[in-house]
């Protein structure tokens, strides 16, 4: 059985009751990569943050079951869940510029989960500390865990990050758009060092991104969301061989190529747009009804 | 090197600020209507004996030349000595001083203590009652002034409840062994906590006075600082390693989010120092707020 399986979970603005999630259900095995993409605004951050139990107060769970292993998270009370998503799951976020603390020194951020959470004694947290960052290609680790984060650049910071992910060797890692916020010249690299790292960890990946492209190079499978609903699932191979919904044809008619620029960026026709809406529609009248 | 250029910077400038406000005070007294000979003479004084003490003082020459005496004599450390008090104003000043600071400091630790407890709290309920009755309390501090509480303060714990002294600064029977006027340090300095006990009784509620206010201020301020460093990302990042909501605001933010309530407090102590006239009046402390009767 997959280490994470997400069973149609949906999820609403509170108050306001706009459907963020419609029925989402996907799954990673362990050892896995699943892609998760569609466009800004689709939903995919609110997946991993339901995952991760991070979500905005203002958005609440209506429906569904995020099972870890077979057990729901969302029927757990806080403190058990908490403790559970924090010895078995970890998070590369997005933008490594603000997810450090720039108060504190890169060390204890490291290995604060392992000592605190884990249970470590501090003195083999450092050195797992040390031996990560090494693994994440830190030249001179020693001195980069004494550094405060504004000592150091963001690629080097989304490395401690991935760093950080790795260290109690979680199950699962949500990795959600974790090259947007770099260089175009680090995001490669930064990209093969997270495939890297989850080969050698076997790690399940919820690899959260718009671009196709990226997927085709560190997926085995992957989900295609619009506004909330899951339109697509297909393991890579099939899918980029021969996309089964119009969205998802269109979503890949929309990426851009390196061998054909000129055919590259076409928009997602209007009639796809509202083709996918009556579904979308038709998906909140049977959740209304049923 | 750096920070040694800033000082003497600041230094300098403080130098240039000093002798503006010195010359402007100085001037305003001279030209405000008021004559201090005449306070000091009996009603039946002649104009010769008026003539003479103004001549005696310096009073009849031009205002500039009058600056020029007290300036000399300043940066000579001679200050001059008090029309009214016939002391040198530098024994007053520094006499009465220590009292004024020891009552602005202990103010500031409970301002920081009340307002800290008050964010600390709001920002753990935020969204929920507890952070709107925090609010209200907040507004009620923020809104009655320092001697209002003060006298708020006498009524309910010093006349109601007696079980804080509400005038003076020591029990006048007690043997003071202290050679300064910093009777709240010295006390502890010499380990004697009975006379540490008796001073704390006195000056605990025109603190807590002046306290309340600065205690909503900042309260208010470190809540909307905290509120806007929880949505941080690496807050969020914190949460998912599995740590709770204390730890999360404690660690990973309070450090971040206090900035900008310390700056205020600094700025706000100086404004205390310099605005416990009233309290001291109020709860007969001495003081230089105190001089000038
Ligand atoms: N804190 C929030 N409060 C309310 N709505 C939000 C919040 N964050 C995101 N949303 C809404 O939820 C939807 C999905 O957002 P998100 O998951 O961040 O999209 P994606 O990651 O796919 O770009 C968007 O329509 C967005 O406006
Ligand atoms: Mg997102």
């Amino acid at each position: 059985m997959s280490f994470l399986q997400v069973n149609g979970l949906s999820a609403r603005l509170r108050g306001a009751g706009v459907p963020l999630l419609r029925g989402v259900s996907l799954e990673v095995a362990s050892g896995e990569v699943r892609g998760l993409v569609g466009e800004s605004g689709a939903g995919k951050s609110m997946i991993g943050k339901a995952i991760l139990g991070i979500l905005p107060k203002a958005v609440e769970v209506t429906a569904g079951e995020i099972l870890l292993d077979g057990m729901d998270l969302l029927v757990l009370p806080p403190r058990a869940r908490r403790a559970r998503i924090g010895a078995t799951c970890a998070l590369i976020p997005q933008d490594p510029l603000t997810a450090l603390n720039p108060s504190r020194r890169i060390a204890p951020q490291i290995i604060d989960r392992l000592v605190d959470i884990l249970g470590w004694d501090r003195g083999r947290a450092l050195a797992r500390a040390e031996e990560l960052l090494g693994e994440v290609h830190i030249p001179d680790p020693v001195r980069v865990l004494r550094a405060y984060p504004h000592e150091l650049s963001g690629g080097m910071r989304q490395r401690i990050l991935i760093a950080s992910a790795f260290a109690a060797e979680p199950k699962l890692i949500v990795a959600d758009e974790p090259t947007t916020a770099l260089d175009v010249t680090v995001q490669k690299q930064v990209l093969k060092l997270i495939a890297e790292m989850q080969a050698r960890h076997g790690t399940a990946l919820l690899f959260v991104t718009h671009d196709l492209g990226v997927v085709s190079k560190v997926c085995d499978r992957l989900s295609v969301l619009y506004a909330g609903l899951v339109v697509e699932d297909a393991d890579v191979r099939s899918f980029f061989a021969a996309p089964r919904h119009a969205y998802s044809r269109a979503l890949l008619a929309a990426t851009p190529k390196h061998t054909d620029p000129a055919a590259s960026l076409v928009p997602v026709p209007d009639a796809v747009i509202a083709a996918v809406q009556d579904e979308v529609a038709a998906v909140d009248r049977r959740a209304r009804h049923g | 090197m750096q920070l040694f250029r800033a000082v003497l910077l600041r230094l300098a400038t403080t130098a240039v600020t000093l002798s503006g406000v010195a010359l402007i005070v100085f001037v305003v007294i001279r030209v405000v209507p008021g004559n201090p000979i005449a306070m000091m003479l009996p009603p039946g004084a002649t104009d010769a004996d008026i003539a003479r003490l103004t001549a005696q003082y310096g009073l009849d020459k031009a205002i500039p030349e009058q600056f020029f005496i007290w300036a000399s004599g300043v940066l000579h450390g001679d200050f001059g000595v008090s029309i009214t008090a016939r002391q040198p104003v530098l024994d007053l000043v520094l006499g009465r001083l220590p009292a004024t600071l020891e009552l602005s400091i202990m103010a500031l630790v409970i301002a920081c203590v009340l307002g800290g407890a008050a964010a600390l709290t709001g920002t753990r309920g935020r969204g929920t009652g507890a952070e709107a009755a925090i609010d209200i309390a907040n507004g009620v501090a923020l809104s009655i002034p320092d001697f209002l509480w003060g006298l708020v303060l006498v009524l309910l714990f010093g006349v109601l409840m007696p079980v804080f002294h509400i005038s003076g600064r020591v029990t006048p029977s007690l043997d003071l062994p202290f050679v300064t006027n910093f009777y709240l340090f010295e006390s502890v300095a010499r380990l004697r906590f009975d006379l540490w006990a008796d001073i704390v009784s006195h000056m605990f509620l025109p603190a807590l006075a002046l306290a309340i206010p600065l205690a909503a201020i900042i309260g208010q301020l470190l809540k909307q600082s905290l509120k806007e460093t929880m949505h941080l990302d690496y807050v969020t990042l914190a949460r998912t390693k599995g740590y709770g909501e204390n730890h999360v605001i404690l660690r990973e933010a309070l450090r971040n989010a206090v900035l900008p309530t310390l700056t205020l407090v600094g700025v706000q102590f100086t404004f205390l120092i310099g605005g416990t006239v009233i309290i001291e009046r109020l709860f007969s402390y001495e003081g230089p707020g105190e001089h000038g009767d």
